[in-house]
């Protein structure tokens, strides 16, 4: 048989994109979705925030590859990575109320396991400091008992896979400098600007 | 099986939504294969991490689509018709409308392995090993039920209606 049907795909294209709407819409009330991620906007560009059900467990910045991020979920959390946004509205809120003004201390429940032993007590050491106020890396090392690993601090710090909901923008250098943000350096100033830590510009 | 790993399942979606939407469109019917999409990709997403097959996830989500597509048949013929005489043909089944042509109606009636067979080597372009493949059967059964699949539909003389063109 050498004949072919032929059909236009543009129609099947733009269906099926609903229809993935649709499934991605509906998919998270069966409990099989693993990895909930969801994008919003913010003050410091876009935030894609990953769900699961242990709790929060990811937040990207605008700039990281979206393909490696979802590459990083899969491997490291479960294959059944969706972007279904709805699940992730309590956080989505949450850090929107920040942005606004209207909350100093975030109520969410957070998945750890993107965290090594040692980020984990570094970021649960940073997880204590208050909105408005500052540690430095020598503090946090200090805090944890390991009074001499600041440089490790801030590598742990540097790749904190839950940054603003974890501050590690309230971690800076001990002369009073910033040092660094995993984030980028602006964006550890407009947060700090944001908690009063830092004079408005 | 394999060694790869899965990648994302949201990747996965996003990759094979169009190829399974044309399969399911031909396959129920275009008013039915939204539904019967969802059916196949949650069936995906319940038995997505125990999947060995990571490098031809393409095929894998197929056979899916075709198990759903035939309890969907089987389904739709085990449920009542509330009048005394069986009514025509939905007529909102516009195919042209749709940009499918006639025939894909037609080819939704098939019996499952025909509309499988045509399905997969003339609306997605398969080869005939890689239909094989996907159904589990011999090239040369997937060659006798492409030819049965075909000849039913010019007999309902379908043919001049729907668009073919030489390979």
């Amino acid at each position: 048989m050498d004949e072919r049907l032929t059909i236009s795909t543009q129609e099947a294209d733009r269906r099926s994109r609903q229809a993935a709407q649709r499934f991605r819409a509906a998919a998270p009330a069966t409990g099989l979705v693993d990895v909930a991620v969801g994008t919003m906007g913010s003050p410091v560009g876009e935030l894609l925030v990953a769900v699961t059900p242990r709790g929060l467990a990811a937040i990207v910045f605008e700039g990281d590859d979206r393909d490696r991020v979802l590459d990083r979920l899969a491997r490291e959390l479960s294959p059944r990575v969706l972007m279904a946004a709805r699940a992730t509205d309590d956080v989505r809120r949450e850090l929107d109320e920040y942005f606004r003004g209207a909350r100093r201390r975030f109520e969410l429940r957070l998945d750890r396991r993107l965290m090594s032993p040692f980020a984990k007590d570094v970021l649960g050491a940073t997880a204590r400091v208050p909105f408005g106020r500052l540690a430095t890396y020598g503090e946090i090392a200090g805090r944890i008992g390991r009074p001499k690993a600041a440089r490790a601090v801030g590598a742990a710090l540097g790749a904190n896979p839950i940054p603003i909901v974890v501050p590690c923008h309230r971690v800076i250098g001990a002369g009073g400098n910033l040092t660094g943000y995993g984030g980028g350096l602006p964006r550890k100033e407009l947060l700090l600007r944001l908690e009063g830590s830092l004079p408005a510009a | 099986m394999s060694r790869r790993r899965l990648p994302p399942f949201e990747r996965f979606l996003e990759e094979n939504r169009t190829t399974v939407f044309r399969y399911l469109t031909v396959a129920v019917g275009s008013i039915d294969a939204d539904d019967v999409f969802q059916e196949t990709f949650l069936a995906a997403l319940r038995a997505y991490p125990r999947c060995t097959e990571a490098d031809r996830l393409d095929r894998w989500i197929l056979r899916i689509a075709s198990r759903k597509a035939i309890d969907h048949h089987r389904g739709a013929a085990r449920r009542p018709i509330p009048v005394a005489a069986p009514p025509e043909r939905p007529t909102e089944l516009d195919p042209t409308a749709d940009g499918f042509g006639p025939a894909l109606v037609a080819v939704r009636d098939l019996p499952s392995r025909q509309r499988d067979a045509v399905a997969y080597r003339h609306i997605l372009g398969f080869s005939v090993a890689d239909a094989a493949s996907l159904m589990g059967c011999t090239e040369e059964a997937v060659r006798a039920s492409t030819y049965q699949g075909l000849r039913t539909l010019k007999e309902q003389e379908l043919k001049e209606r729907a668009t073919w063109t030489n390979d």
